[in-house]
């Protein structure tokens, strides 16, 4: 598209080409009345941009407000490139979760390793040395030939990036089921450490300071990349669809690097990552939160392409690109310190008093907008909601044992899920051990990684049961944040915030919206009960395929403390002889379970219910015995219940087996999906100890020498045995097994 | 003794380096950014991290070589003193021409991250007199190009002078042409190995194994200057 040809202002109102840009109707005209006249292409184009669901959170503001985001640790906030928990020693994590969806859903490989980029730079624009990388990623189950390609490539992506950049990969989850079919999620997320002085913010503040340019250049890639974000998948156009931005994770460790010696200076008054509606975000954010204005000059923002347009220099999302404001007169040592690191930076512009985004291009001002009305004044939604019918048909069904022939097979048949199958195959492919701090990686319940200088430990996991969201999305959003707070206590961490990315369908459909409202209320419910703020996370809506909207996946992102790295516990059991506890109570629960799934094809009834204050209580008393010294294995039951638990903490030790008596119905003792349960190992002259501060812990075995897995019910029949290795060798193997077979 | 860790753009694993000295040697180190690569004579010896070199663009290693740096690491080399390359610092040795033979892509096409048991073959080197004889080790390894090839008459002179320091003990899954993890130039000065021993050196985080490879070049240069 030459300048030659583009549309007068006059022309994008009649011909309404801004519903090509994803504006509507009204909201071209609340620009227009804001503005006091009728905007130009390039100045619709940036409206388009700010005011996209990705960027303005116009529909889903309402349901954000409900998250607490304010406690004791909290640095900073929602509202900033990561938000900031306070660790002691003056020093704090710094952390983010990030969806790259619909990129990944049309070229994997590139949208999945962009979208790792992509949150590593929120976590250095603050400031920080990122230190870790966790993802969380569903795709359809395996049997169609594009959701093996969808899930080999975005694995393949999000390694390539991480792995170059030398940020080691320490947590993850994968799940399958065919709602994602061709509509994968991929959730990415980056942990950074930073001492309190160097927290950097992106303001564009002081008249007269410089805005400085950083990294590669820009191209036409991704242009409109945060509108795209926002709308629906149809993978029949293909021609249809925007250029990919194309990361190159070379660039970005030598910016990183320069960032993050430039933090160290006092010639920085600002910094930001150019993400999603790239210098047009960057720039009106970066002048609206500091009240200022800026002023730039794009004939000098470094091109890639020829000819390109203001509109398309300001709505690309060319990746590896940083905005940042120094000091007036300080820009040459700061340009220096980029050119050390074969950085490009150049000075395009001014920091002014009037609050605009002004744009000047080859001598003329191509746009002149209020910082304010791009960042601020979009429009907000209260969108319709409404409680879907199947909600109540559901809750009216009674709780039923799904029919199983036999135990043991349905066993072999679960451990071979992709969902509860060894994730080996993925995590291998990430560098797990890079910047040598690596306590527990990939394959524990969460990863941790030591803070050097100190005795301390970060644990971070990323966890959502879709299913039950789907069936109840309040007591499923419950359940999303108190699983992903087992997986911390578990490992010995005390959870302390976390991020979330909030992946559902079409906000215009009723039933969507209640579905986020209501999971929403549930998390924050939960989020308030374990002391654990929401600080920072995304949106994406809109995840469908054809019409038909994902389950709702808020997935949650949470971060604890170890205090002293001796608390870290692991899965596997470690001596013969120990006792084995089940802590909390087995229901007949399956509704959502793997197990109903598997069986019926398909999920109903009622979620599994959840009582916080047990939950809470169980985690305490939990987290104390493991800081006493009494645990010496611990694991929480989750997808496939008490007997994939069981198996899981055997699958990690070395030539140990289990024998153990369950109580009352073997269905439900195995496979039920009951909350807040926990299965632990304790040392024989440990066991008192552990019963008097863990109150509903039940003993129902012993850890044994030989690797033998046997399960007996109260009358000491046995309901099922078998070696370790069997069980193992179907666990481990399902996955390569599913991509290599036919389909 | 003075260690230099021979920093060239992309390599991304520098801190790993420098946190393993200081873990077990304790001795004084450095790093050097490939632009500064000509005060290296000032060290003892040079430490090349793995990472990403130049984007591993070409092929890993390819760039790093015609850096003004790798001219300055080659002087290093032939002045006799220790030179030890992990990962993609033995990508930049072979490339340039200071360690034989080539790499190819693992034969799983993707990246491996694991833990991999080693024969030390040779513990008559500079880099490997502290570990025992036929000792068996583990060690990480991290990359996409792990498999190392030689051709027949490489593999036979490596052989011969034994040069081969560390084989893969177990599965070779890479691919590596003779299950060859490390190998040293013809004077014994300089080591390139695919496994990490830098990654190795604290119970905490992945085992002790590499340490003595450490101690090793630490006690070897010692002996060079017990006066």
């Amino acid at each position: 598209m030459s300048i030659n040809h583009e549309p007068t202002a006059e022309q994008v109102k009649e011909q309404r080409l801004y519903l090509q840009m994803g504006m509507t109707e009204g909201e071209y005209t609340r620009a227009e009345e804001m503005l006091g006249r009728t905007p130009n292409y390039t100045e619709t184009g940036l409206f388009s941009a700010m005011w996209s669901e990705h960027c303005s959170y116009k529909s889903s503001k309402s349901v954000l407000r409900k998250f607490p985001t304010e406690g004791a640790r909290v640095l900073q906030g929602p509202g900033e490139g990561a938000g900031i928990v306070d660790i002691g020693d003056n020093q704090a994590a710094v952390f983010k979760m990030e969806s790259h969806n619909s990129p990944s859903a049309i070229e994997p490989f590139i949208g999945a390793a962009t979208g790792a980029g992509g949150i590593i730079r929120d976590v250095f624009s603050m400031g920080a040395r990122p230190v870790a990388l966790v993802n969380s990623l569903r795709f359809g189950d395996l049997t169609d030939p594009r959701d093996k390609f969808l899930f080999e490539e975005a694995v393949a992506g999000i390694a390539s990036y991480g792995n170059a950049m030398g940020i080691p990969t320490v947590a993850g989850e994968v799940q399958f089921d065919q709602c994602y079919s061709k509509r994968p999620l991929v959730n990415a997320m980056a942990v950074g450490l930073l001492n309190h002085e160097d927290i950097q913010k992106g303001l564009a503040a002081g008249v007269g300071n410089t805005v400085l340019y950083a990294g590669a250049t820009t191209g036409r890639d991704g242009i409109h990349g945060a509108t795209m974000s926002s709308s629906e998948v149809s993978i029949e156009e293909e021609n249809e669809l925007p250029v990919m931005q194309a990361g190159d994770p070379f660039i970005e460790k030598l910016l990183m690097e320069a960032c993050l010696e430039l933090v160290k200076s006092d010639a920085l008054i600002g910094i930001q990552d150019m993400g999603a509606a790239g210098l047009t975000s960057s720039a009106a954010e970066m002048a609206s939160k500091a009240g200022y204005g800026v002023e730039m000059n794009l004939n000098l923002v470094p091109q890639r392409e020829e000819n390109m347009t203001a509109y398309e220099m300001m709505l690309s999302e060319s990746q590896e690109r940083m905005l940042i404001v120094v000091k007036k007169g300080r820009e040459e040592e700061v340009i220096q310190l980029f050119t050390k690191y074969g950085i490009n930076a150049v000075a395009i512009g001014r920091v002014t008093d009037d609050k605009m985004l002004r744009l000047l291009h080859k001598g003329e001002i191509v746009a002149e907008v209020s910082a304010d009305l791009l960042a601020e004044d979009a429009p907000s939604y209260q969108k319709e909601s409404k409680e879907p019918a199947s909600f109540a048909e559901n809750q009216a069904m009674e709780n039923e044992e799904p029919q199983v022939a036999d135990l043991k097979d349905t066993l072999l048949d679960l451990l071979q899920r992709p969902t509860i199958a060894s994730k080996e195959w993925v995590y291998n492919q990430f560098d797990t051990g890079a910047r040598t701090s690596t306590v527990l990686a990939p394959g524990a319940s969460a990863g941790i990684i030591r803070v050097r200088g100190t005795n301390k430990g970060i644990a971070m996991t990323a966890d959502c049961n879709s299913r039950f969201i789907y069936l109840d999305p309040e007591t499923g959003g419950k359940i999303a944040v108190a699983e992903a707070a087992r997986n911390l206590v578990c490992s010995g961490a005390e959870p302390i915030a976390l991020t979330d990315c909030l992946n559902f369908g079409s906000p215009d459909k009723p039933e969507v919206f209640w579905q986020l409202e209501k999971s929403a209320d549930g998390i924050s419910e939960a989020c308030r009960k374990l002391n654990a703020p929401v600080i920072g996370g995304n949106v994406s809506l809109s995840n469908e395929v054809n019409g038909v909207p994902i389950y709702p996946t808020p997935t949650i992102g949470l971060v604890g403390l170890v205090h002293d790295l001796k608390h870290v516990t692991t899965p596997g059991l470690k001596q013969a002889g120990d006792a084995i506890y089940v802590i909390g109570q087995t229901a007949t629960e399956f509704g959502g379970s793997e197990l109903q799934q598997m069986v019926e094809g398909k999920i109903f009834g009622k979620s599994p219910a959840i009582d916080l204050d047990t939950e809470v209580k169980r985690q305490n008393q939990l987290l104390e015995a493991i800081q006493q010294g009494l645990i010496q294995s611990a694991a929480d039951l989750s997808e496939g219940g008490f007997a994939v638990a069981l198996c899981e903490k055997a699958f990690a030790a070395d030539g140990l087996g289990v024998d153990v008596t369950v109580e009352g119905s073997a269905v439900t003792a195995l496979f039920s999906e009951s909350q807040s349960r926990f299965l632990v190992t304790v040392k024989p002259e440990q066991v008192a100890a552990f019963e008097q501060n863990v109150e509903d812990a039940v003993k129902i075995g012993t850890v044994t020498d030989g690797e033998q897995l046997v399960i007996k019910d109260a009358e000491g029949t046995v309901l099922l045995e078998g070696t370790v290795e069997e069980f193992h060798a179907a666990w481990k193997g399902a996955i390569p097994c599913l991509l290599n077979s036919e389909g | 003794m003075k260690f230099a860790v021979l920093v060239f753009p992309g390599l991304t694993c520098d801190l790993d380096m420098y946190h393993a000295v200081e873990e077990t040697v304790k001795q004084e180190v450095e790093y050097v950014w490939h632009t500064e690569a000509d005060k290296l004579d000032q060290f003892d010896a040079v430490l090349l991290p793995t990472g990403t070199s130049y984007g591993n663009y070409l092929r890993p290693g390819a760039l790093a070589k015609s850096s003004p740096a790798c001219q300055e690491l080659q002087k290093f080399a032939d002045s006799g003193k220790l030179v030890l390359g992990v990962g993609n610092g033995f990508h930049i040795l072979v490339e340039a021409g200071i360690l034989p033979g080539g790499f190819l892509r693992n034969n799983s096409l993707k990246f491996r991250s694991a833990e991999e048991k080693l024969q030390v073959e040779n513990t008559d080197t500079a880099f490997t007199k502290d570990y025992a004889k036929g000792q068996t080790i583990t060690l990480p390894v991290a990359s996409e190009f792990g498999n190392y090839y030689a051709d027949e008459a490489t593999v036979e002179e490596l052989k011969n002078s034994n040069r081969i320091i560390f084989t893969y003990a177990d599965e070779n899954l890479d691919g590596s042409t003779a299950a060859i993890a490390g190998i040293t130039n013809e004077k014994g000065n300089v080591l390139g190995m695919m496994p990490l021993p830098e990654r190795a050196v604290e119970e905490l985080i992945g085992g002790t194994d590499g340490a003595p490879l450490f101690h090793s070049i630490l006690n070897n240069w010692s002996e060079k200057h017990v006066n």
